[in-house]
């Protein structure tokens, strides 16, 4: 969901890039015909933006499908071309990591709705105009139908295994109810099967700071020389608290003051912790487009995965979304973590378990809250080793 | 028996050479996944675990096995009913909160039920309590009173009284001392630990 709070190297706080201006030097994909889309639409043009590493051996049987987080990408463990960061999840996936690029085929595509390369609200419509509250309204099961197009360029009929934390792992769960034929193994890492009414409230804090910044001009920024970026800056530092925990914030930052030996009684960064997250929203403005936050977040929110499979009006329970499922589950926690707290991954397992499919659950302990399966956690390594080893 | 199985605890070695080949197994307080990695390899069998402490789930799946984190007090109600052809409970029924529910439990999720216990009724034990007045530590109740993981202990004959008043039929009985099997004759004197396998009957 976020970077390491360890990893504070610099990244550029420009002014606004326009969306249509970022710049991918990863792999596309033109999907050759229109998208259909769960709210009723079809989205014609659709290019994939994705990164490989490794190589499909002659089998087509080693194929990892990594789905990333909200604000994330596709350079899962190449270096970030804006920012200059390392790939997101770079400790784990490598040459001799835990997800081992010299066994595995690893594919990362940018969700769609995105601002990395993949088609979104940032992107020319088919009259020329960037698209931006035209673009149609996305759910979670989209973005999967844009990645299974993109593993049906690639010719990948079964992955071995899906792997997803936070909105990755709601992927990664629709991918496997839908899909159930295309995967063998799914890996859930601090995810839900339904998103959380808290989260949805948060998520709405974010689109509301987005949507009251002037400079938003209703979407239709692009190309104005004016974008919403106090707003997306806003919208950032508030789910950026969501992603740490009481513990780290403590330990951190505390009630230590910034570059001062006194409170300055005035409203500048008086607190170590406002000037991290000011920092957090200002850096964030420079590399993710504001409208492809809010039909993200929108996605997020929309997400059930039993309302996904049998409508609106759904009274069944859980288990009964995972029937005719057979993957492998392994699913896990983390106990710090309040956003996505381990009673939604435990709903999960249990589910799956009485749908018949085998599962492992476990809640690891780490400090570090919902951005645990970010950080250095030896137990993850191991689990996700193990899990991946047969 | 083979060498796995021959380096399996006792009782679960008596656990693992009378489970049916292939079949669907709920191992309850499965710990690192000993048993269910034996049942897995030897006997082919389909094995899911359910185990309280996380670094043991971490283990089991690192073996490529299957396992939930959760507390079987409360945890197996979610799962259906004649989900498995054997759940089994090894040296876990006098941790629980509730055995007789526990026990009630795993008959209704499993056809048949493996359980395993210490018998407080073992010799030693009792001449601890006669002659020295203190609760025992001996090799299977290694930890003292106060902080026993063992909150219900019970000898052979009281699990015996509790299968017959549950109507529960016993399939199977095997009694250890050490690690040998002893006859049934003086069990309740003799056995360090017993496995029953009981069904509904």
């Amino acid at each position: 969901m976020d970077f390491p709070l360890t990893s504070r190297a610099s990244a550029p706080n420009s002014t606004r890039i326009m969306a249509s201006l970022f710049t991918s030097c990863s792999q596309t994909y033109d999907l050759p015909d229109p998208l259909p889309l769960d709210g009723g639409q079809s989205l014609e043009g659709v290019r994939i933006a994705f990164e490989t590493y490794g190589a499909l051996n002659d089998a087509r049987d080693n194929a990892i499908l990594i789905c990333h987080a909200t604000t994330g990408d596709q350079y899962v463990a190449s270096p970030h071309p804006i920012t200059g960061k390392p790939g997101w999840w770079s400790k784990m996936v490598g040459p001799g990591k835990p997800i081992d690029t010299d066994r595995f085929y690893v594919i990362c595509p940018n969700v769609l709705g995105s601002c990395m390369g993949t088609t979104g609200p940032g992107s020319l419509a088919p009259d020329g105009q960037p698209y931006g509250l035209r673009f149609p309204v996305i759910t979670i099961r989209d973005m999967v139908r844009a990645h299974m197009a993109l593993l049906d360029h690639l010719g990948v009929e079964r992955l071995y295994a899906v792997v997803g934390g936070s909105m990755g792992g709601m992927q990664a769960l629709s991918l496997s109810i839908h899909w159930p034929e295309r995967v063998a193994r799914v890996l859930l890492l601090a995810t839900t099967a339904v998103m959380p009414v808290q989260n949805i409230a948060f998520q709405e804090v974010g689109r509301q700071a987005i949507m009251a910044d002037p400079d938003w001009q209703g979407g239709a920024y692009y190309g104005t020389g004016r974008a919403p970026d106090a707003g997306l800056a806003v919208a950032r530092m508030a789910a950026h608290i969501t992603y740490l925990s009481e513990a780290t914030l403590s330990e951190k930052f505390g009630r230590r003051l910034q570059d001062r030996d006194a409170k300055s009684f005035g409203f500048g960064a008086d607190f170590q912790v406002e000037s991290y997250l000011r920092y957090q929203g200002s850096s964030f403005t420079g590399r993710f487009d504001a409208n492809s936050y809010l039909y993200i977040t929108r996605a997020m929110s929309y997400f059930d995965v039993s309302e996904e499979r049998f409508g609106a009006d759904h009274t069944t329970r859980l288990s009964e979304a995972f029937a005719g499922v057979t993957a492998r589950f392994c699913v896990v926690s983390f106990d710090t973590d309040w956003l996505y707290p381990t009673a939604e991954s435990r709903k999960i397992a249990h589910a799956v378990n009485a749908a018949g499919a085998p599962v492992s659950f476990m809640e690891l302990a780490a400090p570090y809250g919902h951005d645990s399966f970010l950080l250095d956690v030896p137990a993850l390594d191991r689990v996700i080793t193990g899990f991946l080893s047969r | 028996m083979n060498r796995i199985m021959a380096n399996l605890r006792p009782d679960l070695a008596v656990i693992a050479g009378h489970v049916a080949p292939g079949a669907k197994v709920l191992d309850v307080g499965c710990g690192d996944g000993t048993l269910m990695a034996a049942l897995r390899d030897e006997r082919g069998c389909d094995v899911r675990g359910l185990e309280i402490d996380p670094h043991n789930v971490a283990e089991c799946v690192g073996h490529g096995l299957s396992a939930i984190q959760g507390d079987a007090d409360t945890d197996l109600a979610l799962y259906p009913d004649a989900s498995f052809d054997y759940a089994i409970l090894s040296q876990t029924l006098q941790t629980t909160k509730r055995p007789d529910m526990v026990l009630e439990e795993l008959l209704r999720i499993g056809r048949r039920a493996f359980v395993s216990f210490p018998n407080f009724g073992h010799w030693r034990v009792r001449s601890d309590l006669l002659w020295r007045g203190r609760m025992p530590v001996t090799r299977l109740l290694p930890v003292g009173w106060y902080e026993t993981p063992n909150i219900h202990h019970l000898t052979i004959a009281d699990f015996r009284d509790f299968v017959a008043q549950r109507g529960l039929k016993v399939e199977g009985a095997w009694y250890l001392n050490g690690d040998s099997l002893i006859s049934p004759a003086m069990a309740t004197w003799r056995a360090e630990h017993a496995v029953y396998l009981l069904s509904r009957g």
